[in-house]
Protein backbone atom coordinates (compact mmCIF):
# COMPACT_ATOMS: atom_id res chain seq x y z
CA UNK A 1 0.00 0.00 0.00
CA UNK A 2 2.69 2.87 1.18
CA UNK A 3 5.09 1.26 -1.67
CA UNK A 4 1.91 1.90 -4.29
CA UNK A 5 1.50 5.03 -2.61
CA UNK A 6 5.15 6.21 -3.29
CA UNK A 7 4.94 5.10 -6.96
CA UNK A 8 1.77 6.85 -8.17
CA UNK A 9 3.67 10.31 -6.26
CA UNK A 10 6.72 9.48 -8.11
CA UNK A 11 5.20 9.11 -11.28
CA UNK A 12 2.72 11.87 -10.47
CA UNK A 13 5.79 14.38 -10.14
CA UNK A 14 7.71 13.02 -12.88
CA UNK A 15 4.48 13.29 -15.32
CA UNK A 16 4.42 16.67 -14.23
CA UNK A 17 7.88 17.88 -15.16
CA UNK A 18 8.08 15.65 -17.81
CA UNK A 19 4.91 17.62 -19.24
CA UNK A 20 5.88 21.14 -18.52
CA UNK A 21 9.63 20.63 -19.92
CA UNK A 22 8.34 18.25 -22.77
CA UNK A 23 6.00 20.90 -24.03
CA UNK A 24 8.55 23.66 -23.52
CA UNK A 25 11.16 22.01 -25.60
CA UNK A 26 8.87 20.93 -28.31
CA UNK A 27 7.30 24.47 -28.74
CA UNK A 28 10.04 26.37 -27.72
CA UNK A 29 13.55 24.71 -29.53
CA UNK A 30 12.64 25.31 -32.99
CA UNK A 31 11.85 29.31 -32.11
CA UNK A 32 15.58 29.30 -31.02
CA UNK A 33 17.27 30.61 -34.05
CA UNK A 34 19.89 32.61 -34.45
CA UNK A 35 18.08 35.55 -35.19
CA UNK A 36 16.13 35.12 -32.10
CA UNK A 37 19.11 35.05 -30.02
CA UNK A 38 20.97 38.03 -31.89
CA UNK A 39 18.00 40.45 -32.39
CA UNK A 40 16.17 42.62 -30.48
CA UNK A 41 12.53 42.77 -30.36
CA UNK A 42 10.42 44.25 -33.61
CA UNK A 43 6.86 45.58 -34.12
CA UNK A 44 5.77 46.17 -31.07
CA UNK A 45 7.17 43.13 -29.44
CA UNK A 46 5.58 41.05 -32.02
CA UNK A 47 8.74 39.61 -33.59
CA UNK A 48 12.28 39.73 -33.87
CA UNK A 49 14.77 38.35 -31.03
CA UNK A 50 15.75 39.05 -26.89
CA UNK A 51 18.96 40.02 -27.21
CA UNK A 52 18.63 42.72 -25.01
CA UNK A 53 16.89 40.22 -22.60
CA UNK A 54 19.62 37.93 -22.74
CA UNK A 55 22.42 39.94 -22.22
CA UNK A 56 20.33 42.20 -19.13
CA UNK A 57 19.59 38.34 -17.58
CA UNK A 58 23.36 37.92 -18.22
CA UNK A 59 24.63 41.43 -16.79
CA UNK A 60 21.96 41.41 -13.79
CA UNK A 61 23.07 37.63 -12.87
CA UNK A 62 26.98 38.73 -12.74
CA UNK A 63 26.71 42.10 -10.87
CA UNK A 64 24.64 39.99 -8.54
CA UNK A 65 27.09 37.14 -7.71
CA UNK A 66 29.56 40.22 -7.28
CA UNK A 67 27.13 41.53 -4.51
CA UNK A 68 25.89 38.03 -3.55
CA UNK A 69 28.90 35.56 -2.67
CA UNK A 70 31.92 37.92 -1.47
CA UNK A 71 28.50 38.99 0.97
CA UNK A 72 27.01 35.60 1.79
CA UNK A 73 30.67 33.90 2.18
CA UNK A 74 32.15 36.05 4.76
CA UNK A 75 28.85 36.54 6.65
CA UNK A 76 29.09 32.32 6.82
CA UNK A 77 32.88 32.29 7.79
CA UNK A 78 32.12 34.48 10.41
CA UNK A 79 29.16 32.67 12.24
CA UNK A 80 30.97 29.41 11.72
CA UNK A 81 34.71 30.46 12.43
CA UNK A 82 34.16 33.54 14.62
CA UNK A 83 31.36 32.77 16.95
CA UNK A 84 31.71 30.50 19.75
CA UNK A 85 30.53 26.68 18.81
CA UNK A 86 27.78 26.78 21.92
CA UNK A 87 26.47 29.90 19.72
CA UNK A 88 26.83 33.55 21.02
CA UNK A 89 23.69 35.75 20.82
CA UNK A 90 24.61 37.40 18.17
CA UNK A 91 25.13 34.56 15.40
CA UNK A 92 21.66 33.39 17.09
CA UNK A 93 19.95 36.59 15.69
CA UNK A 94 22.04 36.26 12.43
CA UNK A 95 21.06 32.71 11.71
CA UNK A 96 17.49 33.45 12.84
CA UNK A 97 17.41 36.82 10.28
CA UNK A 98 19.38 34.55 7.22
CA UNK A 99 16.02 31.92 8.19
CA UNK A 100 13.60 34.47 7.85
CA UNK A 101 15.20 36.31 5.30
CA UNK A 102 14.74 33.00 2.99
CA UNK A 103 10.94 32.95 3.55
CA UNK A 104 10.26 36.49 2.54
CA UNK A 105 8.45 36.49 -0.56
CA UNK A 106 10.51 37.81 -3.66
CA UNK A 107 7.72 40.69 -4.38
CA UNK A 108 8.51 42.02 -0.62
CA UNK A 109 11.99 42.13 -1.99
CA UNK A 110 11.32 44.20 -5.12
CA UNK A 111 9.24 46.71 -3.06
CA UNK A 112 12.60 47.18 -0.45
CA UNK A 113 14.60 47.75 -3.26
CA UNK A 114 12.95 50.17 -4.68
CA UNK A 115 12.21 52.09 -1.01
CA UNK A 116 15.62 51.16 -0.16
CA UNK A 117 18.15 51.14 -2.74
CA UNK A 118 16.36 53.46 -5.14
CA UNK A 119 14.76 56.23 -3.28
CA UNK A 120 17.34 56.24 0.11
CA UNK A 121 20.76 55.41 -0.93
CA UNK A 122 20.09 56.32 -5.06
CA UNK A 123 18.29 59.78 -4.45
CA UNK A 124 20.73 60.78 -1.56
CA UNK A 125 23.68 59.86 -4.10
CA UNK A 126 21.88 62.12 -6.66
CA UNK A 127 21.77 65.07 -4.31
CA UNK A 128 25.00 65.12 -2.96
CA UNK A 129 26.81 64.43 -6.61
CA UNK A 130 24.52 65.38 -9.39
CA UNK A 131 23.29 68.87 -10.12
CA UNK A 132 19.83 69.98 -9.01
CA UNK A 133 17.02 68.10 -10.86
CA UNK A 134 19.10 65.71 -12.77
CA UNK A 135 18.81 62.03 -11.68
CA UNK A 136 21.85 59.21 -12.73
CA UNK A 137 21.65 56.70 -9.38
CA UNK A 138 18.09 57.56 -7.83
CA UNK A 139 15.76 55.27 -10.96
CA UNK A 140 15.59 51.55 -11.75
CA UNK A 141 19.15 50.39 -13.24
CA UNK A 142 21.15 46.91 -13.24
CA UNK A 143 23.14 48.08 -9.74
CA UNK A 144 19.85 48.11 -8.14
CA UNK A 145 18.40 45.22 -9.62
CA UNK A 146 21.26 43.11 -8.60
CA UNK A 147 21.34 44.57 -4.88
CA UNK A 148 17.99 43.88 -4.26
CA UNK A 149 18.59 39.89 -5.99
CA UNK A 150 21.45 39.84 -4.08
CA UNK A 151 19.49 40.28 -1.22
CA UNK A 152 17.28 37.04 -2.35
CA UNK A 153 19.99 35.20 -2.95
CA UNK A 154 22.25 35.70 0.40
CA UNK A 155 20.21 32.75 2.72
CA UNK A 156 21.03 30.27 0.36
CA UNK A 157 24.78 31.36 -0.16
CA UNK A 158 25.14 31.80 3.60
CA UNK A 159 23.36 28.35 4.50
CA UNK A 160 25.30 26.98 1.39
CA UNK A 161 28.45 28.06 2.87
CA UNK A 162 28.20 27.29 6.50
CA UNK A 163 27.54 23.37 5.19
CA UNK A 164 30.42 23.51 3.33
CA UNK A 165 32.54 24.99 6.20
CA UNK A 166 30.99 22.21 8.18
CA UNK A 167 32.56 19.94 6.50
CA UNK A 168 36.38 20.85 6.91
CA UNK A 169 37.56 18.37 10.06
CA UNK A 170 37.94 20.61 13.23
CA UNK A 171 41.29 18.39 13.19
CA UNK A 172 42.62 19.75 10.20
CA UNK A 173 42.16 23.80 11.89
CA UNK A 174 44.01 22.11 14.90
CA UNK A 175 46.57 20.74 12.66
CA UNK A 176 47.24 24.02 11.22
CA UNK A 177 47.31 26.23 14.57
CA UNK A 178 49.46 24.23 16.10
CA UNK A 179 51.79 24.52 13.56
CA UNK A 180 51.48 28.11 14.61
CA UNK A 181 49.46 29.43 12.34
CA UNK A 182 46.37 32.45 13.03
CA UNK A 183 43.47 31.97 12.80
CA UNK A 184 42.70 33.54 9.06
CA UNK A 185 45.79 31.67 7.74
CA UNK A 186 44.27 28.76 8.51
CA UNK A 187 40.69 29.78 7.10
CA UNK A 188 42.40 31.05 3.98
CA UNK A 189 45.05 27.64 3.23
CA UNK A 190 42.95 25.00 5.27
CA UNK A 191 39.23 25.82 5.46
CA UNK A 192 38.26 27.60 2.36
CA UNK A 193 40.09 25.34 -0.27
CA UNK A 194 38.86 22.41 1.78
CA UNK A 195 35.18 24.15 1.30
CA UNK A 196 35.69 25.67 -2.00
CA UNK A 197 33.98 23.27 -4.03
CA UNK A 198 30.75 23.02 -1.56
CA UNK A 199 30.67 26.93 -1.88
CA UNK A 200 30.60 26.76 -5.31
CA UNK A 201 27.91 24.59 -5.23
CA UNK A 202 25.67 26.84 -3.05
CA UNK A 203 26.45 29.95 -4.96
CA UNK A 204 25.70 28.38 -8.10
CA UNK A 205 22.35 27.30 -7.13
CA UNK A 206 21.82 30.42 -5.16
CA UNK A 207 22.41 32.29 -8.22
CA UNK A 208 20.08 29.92 -10.52
CA UNK A 209 17.44 30.48 -7.95
CA UNK A 210 17.69 34.24 -8.28
CA UNK A 211 18.34 34.10 -12.46
CA UNK A 212 14.71 33.23 -12.90
CA UNK A 213 13.37 35.29 -9.97
CA UNK A 214 11.22 38.07 -12.08
CA UNK A 215 9.58 40.04 -8.37
CA UNK A 216 12.61 41.65 -6.82
CA UNK A 217 13.31 43.11 -10.68
CA UNK A 218 9.83 44.20 -11.39
CA UNK A 219 10.17 47.85 -9.56
CA UNK A 220 14.10 48.02 -9.40
CA UNK A 221 15.36 48.44 -13.06
CA UNK A 222 13.52 45.97 -15.38
CA UNK A 223 12.58 47.78 -18.81
CA UNK A 224 9.71 46.80 -20.89
CA UNK A 225 11.15 47.23 -23.79
CA UNK A 226 14.96 48.69 -24.73
CA UNK A 227 16.32 48.41 -28.32
CA UNK A 228 19.79 49.06 -26.97
CA UNK A 229 22.25 46.76 -24.75
CA UNK A 230 22.98 48.11 -21.42
CA UNK A 231 26.47 49.27 -21.19
CA UNK A 232 26.03 50.82 -17.48
CA UNK A 233 25.18 49.51 -14.01
CA UNK A 234 22.64 52.70 -13.71
CA UNK A 235 21.03 51.85 -17.25
CA UNK A 236 17.85 50.08 -17.25
CA UNK A 237 17.49 46.45 -18.76
CA UNK A 238 15.46 43.68 -20.50
CA UNK A 239 15.14 40.05 -18.86
CA UNK A 240 14.15 36.84 -19.98
CA UNK A 241 12.22 36.54 -16.82
CA UNK A 242 9.99 39.88 -17.27
CA UNK A 243 10.25 39.53 -20.81
CA UNK A 244 8.02 36.51 -20.36
CA UNK A 245 5.83 38.29 -18.15
CA UNK A 246 5.39 41.27 -20.70
CA UNK A 247 4.94 39.02 -23.43
CA UNK A 248 2.27 36.85 -22.08
CA UNK A 249 0.47 40.21 -20.31
CA UNK A 250 1.41 43.17 -22.46
CA UNK A 251 0.79 42.15 -26.33
CA UNK A 252 -1.56 43.09 -28.31
CA UNK A 253 -2.31 39.36 -29.68
CA UNK A 254 -1.40 36.82 -27.22
CA UNK A 255 -2.04 33.87 -29.59
CA UNK A 256 0.79 35.68 -32.26
CA UNK A 257 3.41 36.16 -29.23
CA UNK A 258 2.99 31.99 -28.66
CA UNK A 259 5.89 31.74 -30.55
CA UNK A 260 7.86 33.61 -29.11
CA UNK A 261 6.81 33.64 -25.50
CA UNK A 262 7.81 29.83 -25.83
CA UNK A 263 11.18 30.70 -27.32
CA UNK A 264 12.26 33.59 -24.52
CA UNK A 265 11.16 30.57 -22.18
CA UNK A 266 12.85 27.52 -23.36
CA UNK A 267 16.43 30.18 -23.26
CA UNK A 268 15.33 31.02 -19.89
CA UNK A 269 14.70 27.39 -19.21
CA UNK A 270 17.93 26.34 -20.45
CA UNK A 271 20.11 28.94 -18.72
CA UNK A 272 18.89 28.22 -15.24
CA UNK A 273 19.24 24.28 -16.21
CA UNK A 274 22.51 25.04 -16.77
CA UNK A 275 23.71 26.83 -13.96
CA UNK A 276 21.90 24.05 -11.73
CA UNK A 277 23.86 21.16 -14.06
CA UNK A 278 27.32 23.32 -13.15
CA UNK A 279 26.49 23.06 -9.42
CA UNK A 280 25.50 19.33 -9.77
CA UNK A 281 28.71 19.02 -11.58
CA UNK A 282 31.21 20.64 -9.28
CA UNK A 283 29.13 18.75 -6.17
CA UNK A 284 29.81 15.43 -7.42
CA UNK A 285 33.42 15.79 -8.29
CA UNK A 286 33.70 16.59 -4.56
CA UNK A 287 32.12 13.84 -3.08
CA UNK A 288 34.07 11.48 -5.50
CA UNK A 289 37.41 13.47 -4.14
CA UNK A 290 36.47 13.56 -1.12
CA UNK A 291 35.54 9.76 -1.34
CA UNK A 292 39.08 8.43 -2.16
CA UNK B 1 62.75 22.77 30.87
CA UNK B 2 59.56 22.97 31.18
CA UNK B 3 58.05 24.05 34.42
CA UNK B 4 54.52 23.66 35.77
CA UNK B 5 53.72 25.07 39.00
CA UNK B 6 50.26 24.93 41.07
CA UNK B 7 48.55 25.27 37.27
CA UNK B 8 44.72 24.60 37.47
CA UNK B 9 42.78 24.32 34.19
CA UNK B 10 38.55 25.19 34.05
CA UNK B 11 36.12 24.35 31.54
CA UNK B 12 33.80 26.90 32.39
CA UNK B 13 32.86 26.58 35.61
CA UNK B 14 34.43 22.65 36.17
CA UNK B 15 37.65 22.79 37.01
CA UNK B 16 39.17 19.59 35.00
CA UNK B 17 43.08 20.42 36.39
CA UNK B 18 44.09 20.69 40.23
CA UNK B 19 47.17 22.31 41.45
CA UNK B 20 49.69 20.64 38.98
CA UNK B 21 52.94 20.72 39.86
CA UNK B 22 56.22 18.95 37.90
CA UNK B 23 59.32 20.09 36.28
CA UNK B 24 60.00 18.50 32.72
CA UNK B 25 63.30 18.27 31.37
CA UNK B 26 64.83 18.74 28.21
CA UNK B 27 65.80 16.06 25.63
CA UNK B 28 64.02 13.58 27.18
CA UNK B 29 60.98 11.79 26.99
CA UNK B 30 57.98 12.13 29.43
CA UNK B 31 55.28 10.06 29.26
CA UNK B 32 51.69 11.32 31.04
CA UNK B 33 48.95 8.17 31.79
CA UNK B 34 46.28 7.82 33.46
CA UNK B 35 42.60 6.59 32.86
CA UNK B 36 40.40 8.61 30.50
CA UNK B 37 39.24 11.98 31.71
CA UNK B 38 41.71 12.30 33.61
CA UNK B 39 43.22 15.93 32.38
CA UNK B 40 46.40 14.30 31.15
CA UNK B 41 45.43 15.63 27.41
CA UNK B 42 43.94 18.77 28.75
CA UNK B 43 47.09 19.06 30.48
CA UNK B 44 49.01 18.51 27.23
CA UNK B 45 47.20 21.04 25.31
CA UNK B 46 47.76 23.26 27.68
CA UNK B 47 51.29 23.56 27.16
CA UNK B 48 50.93 25.16 23.88
CA UNK B 49 48.14 26.45 24.57
CA UNK B 50 45.86 24.44 21.95
CA UNK B 51 43.04 24.75 24.75
CA UNK B 52 42.50 28.67 24.07
CA UNK B 53 40.15 27.43 20.63
CA UNK B 54 37.31 25.92 22.95
CA UNK B 55 35.65 28.87 24.30
CA UNK B 56 35.05 28.98 28.00
CA UNK B 57 37.97 27.67 29.09
CA UNK B 58 40.77 29.12 31.31
CA UNK B 59 44.26 28.00 32.88
CA UNK B 60 45.61 29.82 36.22
CA UNK B 61 49.08 29.12 37.51
CA UNK B 62 52.53 29.02 35.49
CA UNK B 63 53.51 26.79 33.01
CA UNK B 64 56.65 27.70 32.34
CA UNK B 65 58.80 26.96 28.89
CA UNK B 66 62.95 28.15 30.00
CA UNK B 67 61.71 30.86 32.29
CA UNK B 68 59.07 32.26 30.64
CA UNK B 69 55.07 31.67 32.07
CA UNK B 70 53.06 30.46 28.66
CA UNK B 71 49.96 32.13 30.01
CA UNK B 72 51.63 35.34 30.26
CA UNK B 73 49.64 38.22 28.34
CA UNK B 74 52.40 39.16 26.02
CA UNK B 75 52.93 36.11 24.96
CA UNK B 76 52.07 35.48 21.39
CA UNK B 77 50.48 32.05 21.00
CA UNK B 78 51.43 32.14 17.66
CA UNK B 79 54.99 32.11 18.06
CA UNK B 80 54.39 29.91 20.95
CA UNK B 81 53.42 27.34 19.11
CA UNK B 82 55.75 27.42 16.46
CA UNK B 83 58.21 26.48 19.30
CA UNK B 84 56.29 23.72 20.66
CA UNK B 85 55.32 21.38 18.06
CA UNK B 86 52.13 19.06 18.68
CA UNK B 87 51.19 15.34 16.74
CA UNK B 88 47.60 14.50 17.41
CA UNK B 89 46.06 10.88 18.33
CA UNK B 90 44.24 10.76 15.22
CA UNK B 91 46.66 11.26 12.08
CA UNK B 92 45.60 14.60 10.50
CA UNK B 93 47.51 15.50 7.06
CA UNK B 94 46.24 18.02 5.19
CA UNK B 95 44.65 17.23 2.05
CA UNK B 96 47.57 18.37 0.08
CA UNK B 97 50.95 16.80 -0.97
CA UNK B 98 53.24 15.26 0.76
CA UNK B 99 55.67 18.07 0.18
CA UNK B 100 53.06 20.46 0.65
CA UNK B 101 52.38 19.25 4.44
CA UNK B 102 55.61 19.26 5.89
CA UNK B 103 56.09 23.04 3.59
CA UNK B 104 53.04 24.32 4.88
CA UNK B 105 54.50 25.75 8.53
CA UNK B 106 57.82 27.15 6.73
CA UNK B 107 55.25 29.05 4.25
CA UNK B 108 53.01 30.20 6.96
CA UNK B 109 56.54 31.08 8.68
CA UNK B 110 56.85 33.62 5.65
CA UNK B 111 59.79 31.14 3.93
CA UNK B 112 59.77 31.21 0.26
CA UNK B 113 62.67 30.41 -0.93
CA UNK B 114 62.39 27.23 -2.94
CA UNK B 115 65.62 25.72 -2.66
CA UNK B 116 65.60 26.11 1.82
CA UNK B 117 62.21 24.61 1.59
CA UNK B 118 63.14 21.68 -0.37
CA UNK B 119 66.08 21.10 2.14
CA UNK B 120 63.88 21.23 5.10
CA UNK B 121 61.08 19.34 3.79
CA UNK B 122 63.76 16.61 3.03
CA UNK B 123 65.66 16.88 6.31
CA UNK B 124 62.05 16.79 7.87
CA UNK B 125 61.16 13.79 6.32
CA UNK B 126 64.31 12.14 7.33
CA UNK B 127 64.02 13.11 10.94
CA UNK B 128 60.40 11.27 10.69
CA UNK B 129 61.97 7.87 9.57
CA UNK B 130 59.69 8.26 6.44
CA UNK B 131 62.07 10.04 3.57
CA UNK B 132 63.11 6.89 2.11
CA UNK B 133 58.72 5.32 2.18
CA UNK B 134 57.79 8.99 0.25
CA UNK B 135 60.62 10.47 -1.51
CA UNK B 136 59.68 9.50 -5.25
CA UNK B 137 56.31 11.24 -4.74
CA UNK B 138 56.42 13.82 -2.78
CA UNK B 139 53.83 15.48 -4.95
CA UNK B 140 51.12 12.86 -4.26
CA UNK B 141 48.19 13.07 -2.01
CA UNK B 142 49.03 12.61 2.03
CA UNK B 143 45.78 11.29 2.08
CA UNK B 144 47.12 8.46 0.01
CA UNK B 145 49.62 6.97 2.42
CA UNK B 146 48.89 4.46 5.56
CA UNK B 147 47.63 5.27 8.69
CA UNK B 148 51.49 4.96 10.05
CA UNK B 149 52.44 7.09 7.25
CA UNK B 150 50.73 9.50 7.68
CA UNK B 151 51.25 9.97 11.64
CA UNK B 152 55.16 10.17 10.79
CA UNK B 153 54.15 12.92 8.11
CA UNK B 154 51.91 14.47 10.74
CA UNK B 155 55.55 14.21 12.41
CA UNK B 156 57.80 15.69 10.25
CA UNK B 157 55.35 18.67 9.42
CA UNK B 158 55.50 19.47 13.25
CA UNK B 159 59.28 19.07 12.89
CA UNK B 160 59.99 21.83 9.95
CA UNK B 161 59.26 24.12 12.13
CA UNK B 162 61.88 23.55 14.23
CA UNK B 163 60.16 23.34 17.68
CA UNK B 164 62.41 22.72 20.89
CA UNK B 165 59.35 20.56 22.43
CA UNK B 166 57.07 18.18 20.57
CA UNK B 167 53.69 17.09 21.93
CA UNK B 168 52.07 14.26 21.42
CA UNK B 169 49.15 13.02 22.52
CA UNK B 170 48.48 9.05 22.12
CA UNK B 171 50.49 9.13 18.60
CA UNK B 172 50.16 5.65 17.89
CA UNK B 173 46.75 4.48 19.46
CA UNK B 174 45.15 4.04 15.92
CA UNK B 175 47.98 2.13 14.34
CA UNK B 176 48.82 -1.31 14.17
CA UNK B 177 51.34 -2.83 16.69
CA UNK B 178 54.35 -2.59 13.47
CA UNK B 179 53.82 1.31 13.02
CA UNK B 180 53.17 1.63 16.32
CA UNK B 181 57.00 0.37 16.93
CA UNK B 182 57.82 2.81 14.21
CA UNK B 183 56.59 5.53 16.15
CA UNK B 184 57.97 4.29 19.25
CA UNK B 185 61.38 3.75 17.96
CA UNK B 186 61.14 7.32 16.05
CA UNK B 187 60.25 8.87 19.52
CA UNK B 188 63.29 7.24 20.73
CA UNK B 189 65.45 9.33 18.17
CA UNK B 190 63.80 12.35 18.42
CA UNK B 191 64.61 12.61 22.33
CA UNK B 192 68.32 13.32 21.52
CA UNK B 193 66.93 16.87 19.82
CA UNK B 194 63.91 17.41 21.43
CA UNK B 195 62.29 17.74 24.74
CA UNK B 196 59.21 15.38 24.08
CA UNK B 197 56.10 14.97 26.24
CA UNK B 198 53.59 12.02 24.88
CA UNK B 199 50.20 11.17 26.38
CA UNK B 200 49.85 7.25 25.96
CA UNK B 201 47.19 4.89 26.89
CA UNK B 202 49.41 1.65 26.52
CA UNK B 203 51.36 1.66 29.78
CA UNK B 204 53.93 -0.98 28.20
CA UNK B 205 54.12 2.12 25.57
CA UNK B 206 54.87 4.43 28.56
CA UNK B 207 57.78 2.12 29.84
CA UNK B 208 59.49 1.38 26.55
CA UNK B 209 59.86 4.94 25.26
CA UNK B 210 59.85 7.41 28.14
CA UNK B 211 62.35 8.80 30.49
CA UNK B 212 59.86 10.23 33.05
CA UNK B 213 56.23 9.28 33.53
CA UNK B 214 53.24 10.84 35.52
CA UNK B 215 50.41 9.57 36.66
CA UNK B 216 47.25 11.83 36.68
CA UNK B 217 43.78 10.97 37.97
CA UNK B 218 40.77 13.03 38.61
CA UNK B 219 42.29 15.98 37.52
CA UNK B 220 45.55 15.75 39.88
CA UNK B 221 49.14 14.41 39.53
CA UNK B 222 49.42 11.00 41.83
CA UNK B 223 53.12 10.33 40.76
CA UNK B 224 55.92 11.52 38.84
CA UNK B 225 59.20 9.77 38.83
CA UNK B 226 61.74 8.17 36.84
CA UNK B 227 60.03 5.66 35.06
CA UNK B 228 61.58 2.96 36.26
CA UNK B 229 60.40 3.73 39.73
CA UNK B 230 56.72 4.63 38.65
CA UNK B 231 56.68 0.83 37.14
CA UNK B 232 58.91 -0.77 39.79
CA UNK B 233 58.68 0.70 43.21
CA UNK B 234 55.52 3.02 42.78
CA UNK B 235 54.84 5.35 45.78
CA UNK B 236 51.51 5.78 46.24
CA UNK B 237 49.16 2.32 46.22
CA UNK B 238 46.56 4.45 43.31
CA UNK B 239 49.57 4.06 40.80
CA UNK B 240 50.59 0.70 41.59
CA UNK B 241 46.87 -0.46 41.33
CA UNK B 242 46.79 1.40 37.85
CA UNK B 243 49.78 0.15 36.32
CA UNK B 244 49.18 -3.26 37.38
CA UNK B 245 46.12 -3.30 35.75
CA UNK B 246 43.50 -3.66 38.76
CA UNK B 247 41.63 -0.43 37.31
CA UNK B 248 41.98 1.97 34.18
Amino acid sequence: MKSAALGVSVLLILAILLVIIGNIAIHGAKQVTWEFISQPPRDGLMAGGILPAIVGTAALVMLMSIVAVPLGVATAIYLHEYTPAGGSWIATIMRSAVANLAGVPSIVFGLFGLGFFINFIGRNIDRATQPPGEVLWGQGSLLWAACTLALLTLPTVIVATEEALRTVPQDLREASLALGATQWETIRRVVLPGSLPGILTGAILGISRGAGEVAPILFTGAAYYLPFLPGDVTDQFMHLGYHVLILSTQSPDVEATKPLLYGTVFVLLALTFLLNLAGVVIRTRTRSRLAR
Amino acid sequence: MIDVRNFNFFYGEHQVLHGINLEIPDRQVTALIGPSGCGKSTFLRSINRMNDIIPGTRGEGLIAINGENVYAPSVDVVSLRRRVGMVFQKSNPFPKSIYENVAYGLRIGGMTDKRRIDATVERSLRRAAIWDEVKDRLNSSALALSGGQQQRLCIARALAVDPDILLMDEPASALDPIATQKIEELVYELKSNYTIVIVTHNMQQAARVSDRTAFFMLGKLVEYDVTKTIFMTPKEKLTEDYITGRFG
